[in-house]
């Protein structure tokens, strides 16, 4: 971050009529972002080339504020949208911008089957365990016994392990975080970004306002030292037993390997017909 | 070391040996310039032949050889081809490619449509040409998949939620099924919307005899393109009759799209004045430039006092009622509206002017007749006959006939 100076985020922000953003007092969006502009700032990329793709949600508003090619669109479609995009133009950087309900709920389809062709998107899923913009809602990550306006007597369901759930589905590359562990993001955002195929990265954040006040979790600052205090990285985590890792939120590079890419896979597919003399 | 020269010269000779595949064959009858096909056959060529570059959709009956001829043609052409895992992802991933500036199309039937709606809106309102082939099926939900029927048309209209102008085409044989596939990506271009095509199920597995044009005399019309510089372009610029450039991704134009109500950079707006200028430049848009995007056949209506006014297939079976009405000396004749949205109010108003007698005959439950029923509502000459069916089987030219006379 030292080397990186803090006009960079200004710089890399839309200024004209955009502000104030939508965000709550305490919303770990704002942060996210940084940590994303602060990613993209180190990497040789024009802005031109970068499409920043959203679905709907607190975090899916995100796109409007930066000065990218950036494309807002339908509850849950975020990736379908960013599917095409990448499909007709591959030389592109496609960064997918979600949260928990928008990617594993209404669009859990998409994400399974993205990760399963391993096409090169970026997936930044925001995960603030429940709906923010509807206010407060149960959503997919909402955890056991959490209140939610929807579960008001608490939340019988199960939660989704979403690393899992995108691993199982063949994501080539997925990660976790906290909104809290700026630097880490950072340096996650980038490494997916450089990733060759499918990439997914889970950052853990708080809504201090909707969530936070439902389940007593004090105010922004108490959640932050929660992310902080109850994370572990994952090679501390390999060490720990079981028992010690209930609960904890395992911060880190969960899956990085190297899998034939989609759009890659097509371009030689096309190039193999046309050699065989397909006519024009 | 003999077996090596042997498999040497197999490989050498396989290329002359290679059967060639249905679709070449196709493609060589086509250079003679006469062919047979299906009216989704005719789609898939057309939309080649207007520069459709991006597919993307989900197999459903009766459109699924849509997919399968583009799955064929387009890696041949350097165009992409991809099945989605549903029609929401279709829908979603071609208004996706057409903003990085492909020409793309999905096809799909009626209960795939009914789910792209939501996408069909939000490539309305954010102004993102694209095209939607509906090979209609008989319905509600999943009905009679292989039988034929007409009742996606309001749909066509009023399917997404809140109010979008539409443009929707129907074509009545093969040959007009290439034809209005390279009219509605053309129009889904130049009016920057999503464009829809109708299609009867008997329509695109009918085959027929077609001549297809040569290249040089199709006409191909494609997006216009900023030419100011980035910090001066306008997403919704309101010049030309609300005909306005579109820049793509990754092109230096760096803009926003949202499918929320948005200002003329494409940023969201909650003020009514930006608001309600948004939604008269999406009505504006279609109404300014009705002429254009009207197209109507009027058949023997020159002395008619009868006239039947069909769509698709069943304008076919109307036109032979004609001719024999017309034989018994039975004035009659018809008009069939190759764009049903937006409707040719006035076409048809003036054309139904002298006619005293107008049979409405469709494969639904009554969807076209509403337009003709609003048009001649204030007029006690005249007189509505309405012909409906939905039992998977089409209405003959001597039905016609005899629920016309019976009318009378």
């Amino acid at each position: 971050m030292a080397n990186i100076p803090q006009r960079v985020i200004h710089d890399w922000l839309r200024h004209d009529k955009k502000f104030p953003h939508v965000w709550c007092a305490g919303c770990s969006n704002g942060i996210v972002l940084g940590s994303i502009i602060r990613a993209l700032a180190g990497m040789d990329i024009q802005r031109d080339d970068i499409v920043m793709v959203s679905g709907i949600g607190c975090s899916s508003r995100m796109p409007v504020y930066v000065d990218f090619n950036t494309l807002h669109t339908l509850h849950g479609r975020a990736i379908a949208y960013a599917t095409g995009v990448k499909l007709h133009k591959p030389h592109l950087k496609v960064i997918v911008i979600t949260g928990d309900g928008d990617c594993t709920a209404i669009g859990g389809n998409h994400l399974i089957h993205a990760a399963r062709r391993n096409i090169d998107l970026t997936v930044i899923l925001i995960n603030n365990n429940m709906y923010g913009m509807t206010g407060g809602q149960c959503s997919p990550t909402t955890p056991h016994d959490a209140i939610a306006t929807t579960a008001p007597y608490g939340n019988i369901e199960p939660d989704f392990n979403i690393c899992d759930l995108a691993m199982g589905a063949g994501a080539s590359f997925v990660a976790r975080t906290t909104a809290f562990h700026t630097q880490e993001t950072q340096n996650m955002v980038r490494e997916a970004i450089e990733h060759p195929g499918f990439s997914l990265i889970e950052v853990i954040s708080a809504c201090p306002v909707i969530f936070g006040r439902l389940n007593k979790k004090g105010g922004a600052p108490q959640m932050m030292k929660e992310m902080r205090d109850n994370s572990v990285p994952l090679a501390a985590a390999d060490k720990l037993p079981p028992e010690k890792l209930e609960g904890k939120i395992v911060r880190g590079i969960l899956r990085k390997e190297i899998r034939p890419e989609f759009c890659a896979q097509y371009a030689d597919l096309s190039k193999r017909v046309q050699a065989m003399g397909g006519e024009k | 070391m003999n077996k090596k020269t042997t498999k040497a010269k197999t490989t050498k000779i396989e290329p002359a040996e290679k059967q060639p595949t249905k679709l070449e064959e196709l493609q060589e009858k086509r250079e003679r310039k006469m062919v047979l096909m299906q009216g989704n056959e005719a789609v898939a060529f057309g939309a080649l032949d207007a520069g459709c570059n991006f597919f993307a959709g989900y197999p459903i009956t009766p459109s699924t050889e849509i997919a399968e001829i583009l799955a064929l043609e387009l890696p041949k052409r350097g165009g992409v081809f991809v099945q989605m895992e549903d029609e929401i992802a279709s829908i979603s991933a071609i208004t996706g490619a057409s903003l990085a500036g492909a020409k793309a199309l999905t096809a799909t039937s009626g209960p795939g449509f009914s789910l792209m709606q939501e996408g069909i809106g939000y490539a309305k309102i954010t102004e993102t040409p694209c095209v939607v082939v509906n090979v209609q099926r008989v319905g509600p939900s999943t009905g009679m998949p292989t039988s034929c029927a007409q009742g996606d048309m309001q749909q066509a209209r009023w399917g997404s939620h809140g109010d979008s102008p539409a443009i929707v085409l129907y074509p009545d044989s093969v040959k007009e099924c290439y034809e209005l596939t390279i009219r509605a990506i053309n129009l889904s271009e130049k009016y920057r919307t999503c464009v829809i095509l109708l299609l009867d199920e008997v329509l695109g597995h009918m085959r027929e005899a077609v001549r297809l044009p040569d290249m040089a005399n199709v006409r191909v019309i494609s997006r216009i393109k900023p030419t100011v510089p980035p910090h001066w372009y306008k997403h919704y610029d309101e010049n030309q009759k609300y005909l306005s450039p579109l820049a793509s991704f990754g092109e230096g134009y760096r803009y926003n799209v949202t499918g929320l109500t948005h200002d003329q950079l494409g940023f969201p707006t909650n003020k009514a004045t930006e608001a309600a200028d948004m939604m008269e430049r999406l009505r504006k848009k279609i109404t300014y430039n009705i002429r254009d995007l009207v197209q109507i056949e009027s058949y023997k209506m020159e002395d008619a006092k009868i006239a039947i006014f069909a769509a698709g297939i069943v304008a076919r079976a109307a036109k032979a009622a004609v001719s024999m009405a017309r034989q018994e000396g039975i004035p009659v004749g018809l008009l069939r509206p190759l764009t049903i949205w937006p409707f040719p109010d006035d076409a048809v108003r003036k054309m139904l002017r002298d006619v005293d007698v107008v049979v409405v005959p469709e494969l639904n439950q009554g969807q076209l007749v509403r337009e003709i029923q609003r048009l001649v509502k204030d007029r006690s000459d005249s007189k509505l006959i309405k012909i409906q069916r939905v039992n998977g089987k089409l209405i003959s030219p001597t039905e016609i006939l005899r629920k016309m006379k019976e009318g009378m």
